[in-house]
């Protein structure tokens, strides 16, 4: 049995999980700054701390290595600029994988025209970092390495320890884009090598405007904003008792059921891709099957266009995403699919399906049901490009 | 019907879209990409700008209307602005917008539109269409100033008849007071006149760059002796009096104008203002939205966007039509197109070949 609308852009938004929202509205019925010296003060710092501990304890860390942020893109600005900001002045080069999130990718091309070298780390077809050469390209004049734990288009998961541990042989900072990857993967923002590990609140059940830098303590960072240096002279801004509380119940709710939601997000994953076999046997699933993450379905139709197909499913009650970024409401070319060197005309016709916890075996048969008709549709309308008119 | 309805982010097209969704039809809006130039700096100006998409989603928001941006900026350099450059290269004058509806928003759109399950396309032209026991028939807009049936008189008649024009029995203050009363922020929203590719309107700069320097004289018509020089005659058109920038006057002291462009030999040949009237008119390539005229038939005829109407008899050749004018006209470029009405009905259009005294 289908159901009315199917909510498949998870890894865009979730939505927040009720004991997180619940917290944060008591919290935030509270008054008191983390940083004022009396009473109301030191009770919201004891929010504010007690939720870097959980945090802590849930990612393999230390508190004092848990930096709150706005959010994911802040936290891996915060890295890349930061300890590329803070490298020795020798160090200039920047390995990036090509594949990364805009929140990393833009920051890397930003210090590429301010001086920096960027070396970027290809991808294989089926968008994995080859840790040999990430370790053939360290050297001392690197200033860090960024490469994202798990891919937000395709789903591809890195060999994240072993290029952790190559770093760490060569003793240049490595930063990981882990927005995606917590609570889908087991997630140990502890691994050896590792500097730090972006997080988001708002892809797990938090509120958004929640993130958090996970940096080790010995990593030299320099700072964004300016200000109060709130959080480990690093980070400037009011603590925010309530994100940071939400947050570490979102995230505590999220690895405790990691395993158990991953197997369901892959059984759900698998029953689409089954499914979609079966209505468009020339559709092409991308990314890497075996290192996957959970819950992610990057599917190609060759001779469509994504756009309109996203359209013409949004019509039909079924809400997915193209997976790339999008400029004024246009999806751009993906970077991702160019750099797995997938056919440019392919990729056109590419949409991403991504499941979390409300999702239903229903909605995998909602999009089976009305694919057929959406796949006939969209070939048609693709067809006006080719044709010249007049 | 399932209707789609273009929304530019302008207070036209909005209440446009609002009044098919008063129709009852069910209305999809979407923004068209153009021009996928980055904004410099925030600025937004132009048609496809950012800030444009985000009004046009709002006017979405508030109708309660599905939006979605259509990327037709591949189309759109390749058939319009593409074309817009090469005719100008040819020493021709072309009509953008015209252009634009002919192959974009009534071909590329409707034809995407109605693959998709669509039945019409609506837009917030001032034109009216009238379905009459001959069918769908395109007629001037009520509102005089603002009538664009001349940028629309390149459609077919299965394009007319499957696109919504609801503005075409308002005046522009009535759909202003509409999208006002409706709460639609964009009530107030200045007109665009520019052509929505060159935001800064200098249209001969914009030229100058994509087509670089070819200086060549500046004839006198009349003598045949050069009069000066110029950078480029796809800077100058039939008509045109500024730019020429020559020394000596005429010798009855008489004001020149641009009266042919020959980019073949890269002269631009002036001569005195009387040279510019002409009262026959020879088009090509004629496309009909009604029944085609035959030799001898009494037309009005328009030669550009809010033009005046002028009576003339048509003379259908193997290729094209023949104008002869009652009255003679000024200014009269190849390129530009010649639409044709019966009374406020417009039968079709052709392109400017030619014209004689």
């Amino acid at each position: 049995m289908s159901t009315d609308r199917a909510y498949l852009d998870h890894a865009a938004t979730t939505s927040v999980l009720p004991d997180a929202a619940d917290v944060w509205r008591d919290v935030s019925l509270t008054v008191g700054n983390p940083s004022s010296l009396h009473a109301s003060g030191r009770a919201a710092r004891r929010v504010v701390e007690e939720a870097r501990e959980s945090l802590a304890d849930d990612l393999g860390v230390r508190p004092s290595e848990v930096i709150f942020t706005s959010g994911g893109t802040e936290a891996d600005n915060l890295a890349v600029k930061g300890l590329a900001w803070a490298a020795p002045s020798r160090r200039r080069r920047i390995l990036c994988s090509t594949i990364e999130h805009h929140a990393v990718l833009d920051p890397v091309l930003w210090l590429g025209s301010h001086g920096y070298d960027i070396d970027w780390l290809p991808v294989d077809d089926v968008g994995r970092v080859d840790p040999h050469d990430v370790r053939s390209r360290l050297g001392d004049d690197v200033a860090l390495c960024t490469v994202m734990w798990a891919n937000n288009e395709v789903g591809t998961v890195q060999p994240l320890a072993r290029i952790a541990e190559a770093c760490a042989e060569a003793k240049v900072p490595f930063h990981s884009d882990a927005v995606q990857a917590i609570g889908r993967l087991a997630v140990d923002a502890g691994l050896p090598g590792l500097t730090s590990l972006a997080m988001s609140g708002h892809k797990l059940g938090a509120p958004v405007g929640t993130g958090a830098l996970v940096l080790r303590r010995d990593a030299d960072v320099v700072p964004l904003m300016h200000g109060g240096g709130q959080e480990r002279e690093v980070r400037s801004g009011t603590l925010d008792a309530a994100g940071a509380a939400s947050l570490a119940v979102a995230v505590r709710q999220s690895v405790a059921d990691q395993e158990v939601h991953a197997a369901r997000m892959n059984e759900l994953s698998e029953r689409l891709i089954e499914g979609i076999r079966g209505v468009a046997p020339d559709a092409v699933i991308n990314g890497d099957p075996e290192h996957r993450l959970p819950g992610t379905v990057h599917v190609s139709f060759p001779g469509s266009d994504g756009d309109t197909l996203l359209m013409l499913f949004d019509a039909a009650g079924v809400e997915c995403s193209t997976g790339s970024a999008c400029t004024a409401g246009v999806p751009e070319p993906s970077h991702v699919l160019e750099a797995m060197g997938i056919d440019a005309g392919i990729a056109r016709g590419s949409l991403r399906f991504s499941f979390g916890r409300s999702s239903r075996s229903g909605d995998v048969d909602l999009v089976i049901e009305v694919m057929p008709g959406a796949l006939d549709r969209a070939f048609r309308a693709a067809t006006p490009r080719l044709r010249p008119v007049r | 019907m399932r209707v789609i309805a273009a929304l530019s982010g302008g207070v036209d097209s909005a209440v446009a879209a609002a009044r098919a969704v008063d129709a009852g039809h069910d209305v999809v809006g979407i923004h068209l990409a153009l021009a996928r130039a980055p904004s410099v700096g925030g600025r937004s100006k132009g048609c496809c700008s950012a800030a444009d998409a985000h009004d046009a989603r709002r006017v979405a928001d508030v109708l309660g209307i599905p939006f979605y941006v259509w990327d037709l900026s591949e189309e759109f350099t390749e058939q319009v602005i593409e074309d817009f450059v090469e005719q100008y290269r040819a020493g021709r004058t072309p009509n953008p917008c015209l252009r634009c509806n002919e192959a974009i928003k009534f071909s590329a759109v409707l034809d995407r539109a109605q693959a998709l399950g669509f039945d019409a396309v609506c837009t917030g032209h001032y034109a009216r269409i009238v379905h009459g026991p001959r069918g769908a028939e395109l007629h001037r807009a009520v509102d005089e100033a603002k009538d664009q049936s001349y940028v629309l008189s390149v459609l077919t008649l299965a394009q007319i008849e499957s696109t919504l024009l609801p503005l075409g029995d308002s005046v522009k203050s009535q759909v202003r007071a509409d999208a006002a009363a409706r709460g639609l922020r964009v009530a107030d929203k200045p007109d665009s006149h520019d052509i929505c590719f060159i935001p800064d309107g200098d249209t001969a700069g914009w030229l100058h760059d994509k087509l670089g320097e070819s200086p060549g004289d500046v004839m006198d018509q009349a003598s045949g002796a050069v009069l000066g020089q110029h950078r480029g005659t796809h800077t100058f058109t039939v008509g045109q009096r500024r730019g020429l920038a020559l020394s000596s006057p005429a010798p009855d002291g008489a004001r020149r104008y641009v009266v042919d462009v020959d980019p073949a030999a890269g002269r631009v040949w002036v001569g005195a203002e009387d040279l510019l009237s002409v009262t026959r008119i020879e088009a090509s390539q004629p496309r009909w939205c009604a029944a085609p005229p035959v030799s001898g038939d009494r037309v009005e005829i328009q030669i550009r966007a809010h033009g005046e109407h002028h009576p003339a008899v048509i003379e259908v050749t193997g290729g094209g039509v023949i104008a002869e004018l009652d009255i003679a006209v000024r200014s009269v470029a190849p390129g530009q197109a010649m639409a044709m009405y019966d009374g406020t009905r417009v039968i079709g259009s052709a392109t400017i070949e030619r014209s004689r005294r």
